[in-house]
């Protein structure tokens, strides 16, 4: 495994193109570096995601998964390389980049709902803040997205007053309100009790159907299996494999990925 | 020695005194939330400009005796640079406003500040993936959650704000306080000086217990639940 500076292509087996044919890329990574202090976190990152396309992100803690992830929105700077999404490099600071953000939506291991705010409320920030629609016309779509997820009796609680489950398919409605072009889930079900992790998978499984594009960091292999169209496996900061579910799961390309299946198939 | 006569006999003057105190203190309060609001923004802001001087705002007033501050705003801008609110009396009134507004406002902005720190890291994040600009975050989800948390202390910085407003005489500006030492300065005022302090000293307690005690039950009834 090379992790020399210039080289074109990231350091797997597959190419970017064996995605969906004639949708075209969204999300495009290249030569991103990224570093916390003495530790290279992101080493030369090359990753393309297209249009309506599910790319799952696994492999072991500290492999910089979620910095990939929190990167794609810029609540990570990153120290070299760019990254596009619909074409348009993430400006640096200030209105562009809300604005781009807006068309990205993030949902978090640890949900944060806004703990002063109803869900409706939640619901609706983004689009009456952002957007500026009216009021009436994004709790009515609030309520469809609510419905949706499964939390439309839910609308006028508070976030503490739900479950773990129940929140998080809250901040996915959230998200679902910008009416975002990629949805970025950083590790959505690590923080849930198991009898409410398929809740919350049953939706994203839902909105991968429906066609949204989607950056997933998880341990879900179910999930990644189920819905996924590409698996990037990372590890030491590097992206080791990209392949297809059935493939990665079946017959890895790459040790390091046999070693990490290994270690989480086996029991 | 105890005898309330002298007390009951000023007490239009008193009462006066009182209600000069509580014009000052009522638009102090309003003042110093706003400018300490703004301090606080300030502070936590990403433009390194606004931060230091907010920094530098902060550590000076709170580190000034207020009396000088007050002795400034009278004597120094008011009388010396002829900066005035007006020509009449009123000028004094509104410099001991601002005045106690500007050091009252830097101790809000630090019991704000760590009001800010209580809110999770999490809450901002998700503020801005949703496309808030650092300044609709801030207004619409980290200081709403910050006040709630320190409701309590910005009642004792109200309360500290209250009693400090007897040393707008400085200012040149007559509260309860300096009636009660103009009183006691009177020829004709030879006993009773013991009711008076207490008669006084009930007053204050009178303003300022109502205020511990409703922001100590708006700190309980709008706590943000987590």
């Amino acid at each position: 495994m090379t992790d020399s500076e210039g080289e074109p292509e990231p350091a797997t087996g597959g190419g970017p193109q064996d995605a969906i044919p004639g949708a075209g890329p969204l999300v495009v990574v290249e030569h991103v570096d990224k570093h916390f202090g003495e530790l290279h976190v992101l080493k030369d990152i090359n990753l393309t995601v297209n249009r309506g396309e599910v790319v799952v992100v696994i492999g072991p803690s500290g492999g910089g998964k979620s910095t990939l992830c929190r990167s794609i929105n810029r609540l990570e700077p990153i120290d070299g390389g760019t990254i596009l999404v619909d074409g348009r490099e993430l400006p640096k600071e200030g209105k562009e980049l809300a604005r781009l953000r807006a068309d990205v939506g993030m949902v978090f291991q640890s949900f944060n709902l806004f703990a002063h705010k109803t869900i409706l409320e939640n619901v609706t920030l983004g689009p009456i803040k952002v957007r500026k629609q009216g009021r009436a016309e994004s709790e009515k779509h609030a309520l469809e997205l609510l419905d949706r997820v499964g939390i439309a009796d839910q609308a006028q609680k508070y976030p503490v007053q739900l479950s773990g489950g129940q929140q998080q398919r809250a901040a996915i409605a959230r998200s679902l309100a910008m009416k975002p072009k990629v949805m970025l889930f950083d590790e959505p079900t690590s923080a849930l009790d198991p009898e409410m992790v398929n809740e919350v998978l049953d939706v994203m499984t839902g909105l991968a159907r429906d066609g949204m594009t989607m950056i997933v960091v998880t341990h879900e292999m179910g999930f990644a299996r189920r819905a996924a169209q590409k698996v990037v496996f990372m590890a030491d900061g590097q992206i080791v494999e990209e392949n297809t579910p059935d493939e990665f799961f079946t017959n890895a390309r790459t040790d390091r990925a046999k070693d990490f299946l290994s270690k989480i198939l086996t029991h | 020695m105890f005898d309330f006569g002298p007390f009951f006999d000023n007490i239009d003057q008193i009462l006066e005194g009182f209600w000069a105190t509580v014009r000052l203190a009522a638009v102090a309060a309003v003042l110093s939330m706003l400018f300490g609001t703004i301090l606080v923004s300030f502070r936590v802001s990403p433009v390194p400009v606004l931060r230091t001087f907010g920094t530098v705002y902060v550590n000076v007033l709170r580190n000034t005796p207020l009396t000088l501050v007050l002795l400034m705003c009278s004597l120094g801008l008011n009388d010396e640079l002829a900066l005035k609110f007006s020509e009449s009396n009123s000028t004094y009134y509104w410099w001991a406003v601002l005045g106690l507004s500007g050091y009252t406002a830097a101790f809000v902005c630090e019991a704000l500040r760590a009001g800010v720190n209580t809110v999770p890291l999490g809450q901002a994040e998700a503020a801005r993936s949703i496309g808030l600009t650092f300044g609709q975050s801030l207004r619409m989800i980290i200081l709403p959650q910050a006040f709630r948390a320190v409701l309590a202390p910005l009642g004792s910085v109200l309360i500290g704000m209250i009693k400090n407003t007897t040393v707008a005489a400085a200012a040149g500006y007559a509260e309860a306080a300096t009636k009660m030492k103009d009183l006691l300065d009177l020829p004709s005022f030879t006993s009773g000086a013991l009711p008076l302090f207490i008669g006084v000293a009930a007053g204050f307690m009178i303003l300022t217990l109502p205020t511990g005690f409703f922001f100590g039950w708006l700190h309980k009834r709008m706590a943000v639940a987590r």
